[in-house]
């Protein structure tokens, strides 16, 4: 039960408490209203009773020294009008049976007390409810002593008390499925907030760590500020590895750059073809480094400017336009023509003007670093209602049996990428870019023939 | 006593016909024994509706109930109330126009519970106890030969009634026919609700008893009486008996009185000790539904219960079943009654 408690919902557990709280109050109710009920029903039987006896009690008199009663219609009518109980009664005085039935008992009473006495007790194989009164009947000589004596079956009163009980539980029983009910709607309002937290977390992205503003009630406000503070410090650890990447990038280019310049001038220089493969092989892993450097220092870039998002209004064609001018010249090495085919009306998007840049940058370099020489890049931009999408399409060597999902995560690259440098980043970035823009990258096998088609896709009903 | 006569002529040819194989302490009327078409069971009813009045009853249940025999013995209400109460005779059913003597039974514990769909539609005050059952409403009327009253104005009420009798006394002197309170229990029972309902009952007593008033234990007497002009006039005779005597009898008039009429309920009981209630409970099934049957209320002559409720300003006071008529069964309260009631009419 604890563990119970303790493990399960605060809805559940409300609920359950709640209920339990209903059930007894239920069953207080419904133990109060019948004890009040049939009370209420026992004394009205003893109160026609006693009616009853005081009205035989005044009709006692005494005649030629006897003590005689003419018996009122109305006192044993009376005990008729609530019940159909069988009815007995007896008069006696001093010891003697004046009329009546002479097997009832006569209840003891103290001497001289005049109230109404009352008694349950067994007569004639039922339960009947005693009244018996006292009264003085002077014959002329002495006051003789009159007891009235009247029983009733209690067929009524337990009738009236199972009816009782039949409507208080029918009554108990409803207050306590419309508590339920009502606890549960209590319970529901109650988490409410919890749930909306819980959820306005949830639908967060992956990078989003700025705090929770939402208005929260006074107990979550505790929760809210240990789950902001602790975002807080997350970002500020993230930030601070970032940085370092960053720093250490940057610090490892430069030296590099030098290393580089160094061993061509070596190159040069040598004449021994062993030597020259090596010093080859050592630039070539220079430039991967290299490049490595520069795609780390991009992508924590790209992690940085992704917390606080600029958004500015991008025109794509304008934006791949620029990209191509500025990758023109080594396409140009290769001899690789790039086409760019444009959408009439603008395609328009709200962003970070850099971050597609980079993004935009990243998947052309791939085009042109994995086509042949002498082929043919298309750029294009299409506008629809629902979507804007820059696509990169190239004749290239294509993914071959890459695992298209898998190309996208760091540091991986394809099986057919041969000597060409490259440090498995590129797509990260672009990938990356993509998501904080709310839109997706889309990769697959150039559909009119060989080559890859790399897409940027914006939908705009988000 | 001219019953008396026919009760023992009754009896003596029973016993010749070998029926009366069961002697019983109290004292019986008639008694019949009604075969059923392939009996398995008998059902023995002691009642205090002669035969006559009862038997198109008893038959038409015997039709539809062919396995049961029929014991039917009656007497007087008393006699009925003794058999039961003292003698715990041993019979199925009880059925008796004395309400009070009924409910006296039911009270002291000598019937046992019954109900059925039959009863439960019963109303409510029809039954008391699930024990008592009334299956008649019969209102207690005055009969009249039409010749004793030529010249006179027929009296409406009981004070016109008083008067009349007040002013004619060589007419009416001993043709005033009346109940024996002392031996009828239908007579007590009405003069003791007349009683309760009208302060000219005590002064119509009197009048009664100047004129030399005649004493009856049974309607039937009263009304033969009066159809063969000994009698002027028989007051609070059944109307029902009444109404099936006089049919094709010239002479003879039921009046009921406009200040009040009576109306008794026949009842029947299951007495404890019943051999066979199953097949009681049947005949009580039967008899509550006397409704369905118009042919039956017809031949005779017992109004079934009507569950309606009585119109506004009517003189119609049915005498309700409840402990208030143990009342005048009171030992003290009867010996008052009984003994103001014979000063009055034995002058
Ligand atoms: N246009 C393309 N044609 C064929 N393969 C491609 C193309 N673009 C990407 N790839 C494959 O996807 C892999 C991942 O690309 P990604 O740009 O992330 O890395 P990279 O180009 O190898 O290195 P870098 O970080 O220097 O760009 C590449 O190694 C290559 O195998
Ligand atoms: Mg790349």
């Amino acid at each position: 039960m604890i563990r119970f408690l303790v493990t399960s919902s605060i809805r559940r557990r409300l609920v359950f408490q709640l209920s339990i709280m209903a059930a007894l109050l239920s069953i207080v109710f419904f133990v109060a209203v019948r004890s009040v009920a049939e009370q209420a029903a026992a004394d009205t039987q003893d109160n026609i009773l006693a009616a009853s006896a005081t009205s035989i009690a005044d009709a006692l008199y005494s005649e030629r020294g006897q003590v005689r009663v003419e018996l009122p219609y109305s006192a044993l009518s009376m005990l008729g009008t609530i019940s159909e109980d069988r009815v007995f009664y007896r008069i006696v005085a001093d010891g003697e049976t004046v009329t009546g039935y002479d097997d009832l008992a006569v209840p003891k009473a103290d001497q001289g007390q005049r109230a109404a006495l009352f008694v349950t007790e067994q007569y004639r194989g039922e339960e009947v409810r005693v009244v018996s009164i006292a009264r003085a009947v002077s014959n002329g000589v002495r006051a003789a002593d009159v007891r009235i004596v009247i029983a009733q079956t209690r067929r009524g009163l337990a009738q009236i008390s199972s009816q009782i009980t039949t409507n208080a539980m029918a009554v108990a029983i409803g207050f306590f499925l419309m508590a339920t009910a009502l606890s549960l709607l209590a319970a529901q309002s109650a988490v409410a907030p919890v749930k909306k937290l819980a959820e306005s977390v949830t639908r967060r992205g992956p990078k989003d760590l700025r705090p929770v503003i939402s208005k929260t009630p006074g107990e979550l406000v505790p929760l809210v500020d240990a789950l902001n503070n602790f975002m807080m410090r997350l970002r500020a650890s993230l930030t601070r590895s970032e940085e370092f990447i960053a720093e250490a990038a940057h610090r490892v280019r430069t030296p590099l750059a030098t290393v580089r310049t160094q061993a061509e001038v070596v190159h040069r220089q040598m004449e021994k073809p062993e030597n020259r493969k090596a010093l080859r092989e050592m630039i070539r892993a220079v430039d991967e480094s290299s490049r490595s450097a520069g795609q780390l220092l991009d992508h924590a870039m790209v992690t940085f400017r992704t917390d606080q998002l600029e958004q500015d209004e991008i025109n794509l064609a304008t934006l791949a336009d620029e990209t191509c001018d500025r990758l023109q010249p080594t396409a140009e090495l290769k001899d690789i023509e790039i086409v760019r085919t444009f959408s009439k009306e603008p395609a328009t998007i709200f962003g970070d003007r850099i971050l597609m840049q980079n993004a935009v940058r990243n998947i052309l370099d791939n085009a042109i670093k994995y086509s042949p020489a002498e082929s043919v890049i298309t750029v294009r931009v299409e506008n629809s209602s629902d979507q804007a999408v820059l696509s990169v399409i190239d004749q290239g060597r294509g993914f071959g049996d890459a695992d298209l999902g898998k190309l996208t995560s760091r540091f991986s690259r394809g099986s057919n990428v041969d000597d060409i440098v490259g440090s498995g980043l590129g797509l990260t970035i672009a990938d990356e870019v993509m998501q904080a823009h709310g839109g997706q990258l889309h990769i697959e096998p150039n559909k009119e023939g060989v080559g890859a088609c790399v897409m940027l896709i914006f939908d705009r009903s988000l | 006593m001219r019953n008396a006569n026919i009760r023992s002529l009754f009896v003596g040819i029973l016993l010749l016909l070998g029926l009366g194989s069961i002697s019983y302490a109290f004292e019986i009327e008639e008694q019949k024994r009604y075969s059923g078409a392939n009996a398995q069971q008998s059902l023995s009813i002691l009642s205090t509706a002669d035969i006559a009045v009862f038997e198109p009853i008893i038959l038409a249940f015997q039709r539809a109930n062919p396995t049961i025999n029929i014991n039917y013995v009656t007497s007087g209400s008393t006699e009925v109330m003794k058999a039961i109460y003292k003698e715990q005779a041993q019979f199925d059913l009880v059925i008796s126009s004395a309400m009070d003597l009924q409910t006296k039974l039911a009270n002291d514990g000598f019937a046992l519970d019954y109900s059925s769909e039959a009863t439960n539609a019963l109303p409510d005050w029809a039954r008391w106890r699930n024990q008592v059952f009334g299956f008649t409403q019969e209102p207690a009327v005055m009969v009249i030969s039409e010749a004793s009253f030529e010249g006179l104005e027929v009296p409406r009420t009981r004070q016109e009634l008083i008067e009349t009798l007040r002013e004619n006394p060589e007419r009416f002197s001993g043709r005033v026919g009346t109940y024996d309170v002392r031996t009828s229990g239908l007579g007590y029972l009405f003069a003791t609700q007349d009683s309760r309902n009208t302060e000219s009952f005590w002064r119509l007593t009197e009048v009664m008893g100047r004129l030399d008033a005649q004493l009856y234990c049974c309607s039937g007497g009263m009304i033969s009486d009066v159809a063969s002009g000994k009698l002027a006039l028989a007051y609070n005779v059944l109307g029902s008996y009444a109404a099936s005597q006089i049919e094709g009898r010239d002479g003879l008039r039921i009046v009921p009185l406009d200040d009040f009429v009576g109306v008794m309920m026949r009842t029947a009981i299951i007495p404890v000790g019943a051999n066979n209630p199953d097949a009681a409970g049947r005949f009580i099934d039967f008899l509550v539904r006397l409704g369905q049957h118009p042919e039956l209320s017809e031949s005779t002559g017992l109004p079934s219960i009507v569950d309606q409720p009585l119109p506004a300003g009517t003189v119609m006071r049915p005498i309700r079943l409840g402990p208030g008529l143990l009342v005048f069964l009171d030992q003290l309260r009867r010996e008052t009654f009984v003994r103001s009631w014979a000063s009055s009419i034995e002058q």
